[in-house]
């Protein structure tokens, strides 16, 4: 039992026996989370650095909750206060950290490969909680475990990713693990963002949410980021809303029943309606539960073997 | 590989009966009692107890299991990982006199593990402890209130417990060598 790589850094190229492994290690820490002391000892004596150069609220609480749950001494920088702002270089403050006897490392940057260059200049075990717009292996390996708690299985689950495909790393690292399990993976969102050459990677596009919905086990709807509009990739957040959000009118046409995931933060009302977002379709705090039993996984996984 | 036979399914069997009387006796009855098996073999055992228990009593008892995985000792610097599994214990053990099952004892590790992940899940009155062979050994101040046997080994010995649920038979044997058929549960 043990993973193949020492970080955990995408989901591309992860064999299915790892991907299986850290989801059935987090059943286990599911567990310890709904125990009234919810701290177990394997990382006692471990010291994990968050390296967070965006900003990020859940990500950032998630991991931070697991580490202490399983007995870490944690150190969290995030950029603004911190010597990144004073022009260090990634290299340079990842060297500081190492200097400090840190032996974990969890990364979240804006660069893409990000936690690639880390791996490849520090000791420590790296693990990726987003680099650009590539990869987000937490998110879709909490994602993967609660489709299956919900779904029971991944083999054959038809999973459509909805929204801004080409910006978000949450799809891709998606794409990968779900493809890797088993599952058929579809994208659905305006050409503008979705990327060329999608398909090589074995999921079917569509542009119409019409058009898939009647095919689709779930649906996984990314946030729509503001920016994008201002940069002209689609005209305006009502008309984005009336085409690609998902509303209960639009669920009508689903054949099968549905299950909904959002990463979060929600935009109630463009990509998603507010009554679907609490319906009994949504796991959409599961989901945010998951995270931290996930997490914990990883860590452990990561932390325990030499 | 020289194999030598502790049990047989029927002397499996006698042993669990007798444990299980022993049980009731020095608790007188069931009152307050819950057992928590070890996993893997110590949670079939702990069920088997418990069956017997009711058919002595005709009371029922809580059985529960428990996973020692993150509160061993020698987790780190290992180069493959114990696999993980989850603690079932699906009852507040507050309070409760709880009757601890493991297969083998040698060198008390594995209990001082499984005591201390207990005493993060609540806070029993009692724990006792139970185990099908006691095969000496020790490296920790820990001693069984039942037992089904104990056997003198040499370290160069493995003990091996074969249950019907995990291993299609039953049986206890001694096996000479430091390569056992089945990897032993020292912790």
């Amino acid at each position: 039992m043990k993973l193949q790589s020492r970080h955990l850094l995408g989901l591309d190229g992860m064999s299915k026996e790892d991907i299986q492994l850290i989801l059935d290690t987090a059943v286990s820490f599911k567990e310890v989370l709904d125990r009234p002391i919810k701290k177990v000892p394997p990382l006692q004596g471990k010291t994990i650095a968050n390296m967070f150069f965006e900003s990020s609220t859940r990500t950032r609480l998630s991991f931070e909750l697991a580490e202490r749950r399983l007995s870490a001494d944690v150190v969290s920088f995030t950029t603004a206060g911190s010597s990144v702002s004073k022009g260090e270089t990634l290299k340079d403050t990842a060297r500081n950290i190492e200097a400090m006897k840190v032996d974990m490392v969890v990364i979240r940057h804006s660069a893409a490969g990000a936690a690639h260059f880390l791996s490849r200049v520090v000791q420590a075990n790296v693990l990726n909680a987003g680099d650009g717009s590539h990869e987000h292996p937490t998110q879709a390996l909490l994602d993967m475990f609660t489709l299956r708690e919900k779904r029971g299985s991944l083999e054959g689950l038809h999973v459509c990713i909805v929204g801004d495909v080409t910006h978000s790393r949450v799809a891709r690292s998606n794409i990968f693990g779900l493809i890797t399990m088993g599952a058929k993976v579809s994208v659905c969102g305006p050409a503008t963002l979705i990327p060329r050459d999608v398909e090589k990677l074995g999921v079917s596009v569509y542009h119409r949410l019409e058009d898939v919905l009647p095919k689709v086990d779930v649906l996984n709807v990314l946030r729509i980021q503001l920016e994008r509009q201002e940069r002209g990739l689609f005209p305006s957040l009502r008309e984005y809303h009336r085409y690609f959000g998902v509303t209960k009118e639009k669920m009508a046409l689903a054949t099968k029943p549905v299950t909904i995931m959002h990463p979060g933060p929600i935009n109630r009302d463009v990509e998603i309606s507010a009554d679907l977002a609490d319906s009994e379709h949504s796991v959409i705090l599961q989901q945010v539960t998951n995270g931290v039993a996930i997490r914990m996984a990883a860590l452990y996984l990561l932390g325990t073997t030499n | 590989m020289k194999k030598s036979k502790l049990f047989d399914s029927a002397g499996f069997r006698r042993t669990i009966n007798r444990l299980a009387h022993e049980v009731v006796e020095k608790n007188k009855g069931t009152e307050g009692l819950a057992i928590v098996g070890i996993r893997t073999r110590g949670d079939y055992l702990a069920r088997r107890i418990a069956q017997k228990i009711e058919e002595i009593e005709g009371k029922s008892v809580q059985v529960g299991c428990l996973d020692i995985t993150l509160y061993r000792d020698d987790l780190h610097g290992r180069l493959e990982q114990p696999q993980l599994k989850s603690t079932e214990i699906l009852f507040d053990i507050s309070g409760k006199i709880l009757v601890l099952v493991d297969d083998v004892l040698f060198t008390g590790r594995t209990v001082r593990a499984a005591l201390n992940a207990l005493m993060d899940i609540g806070r029993p009155a009692q724990i006792q402890l139970l185990v099908l062979v006691d095969r000496g050994h020790r490296e920790l101040p820990v001693k069984a209130d039942f037992v089904g046997k104990s056997v003198p080994t040499s370290m160069k010995q493995q003990v091996q417990v074969l249950m019907e649920e995990v291993d299609g038979e039953e049986g206890v044997y001694v096996i000479e060598g430091d390569e056992p058929e089945q990897k032993e549960k020292k912790p």
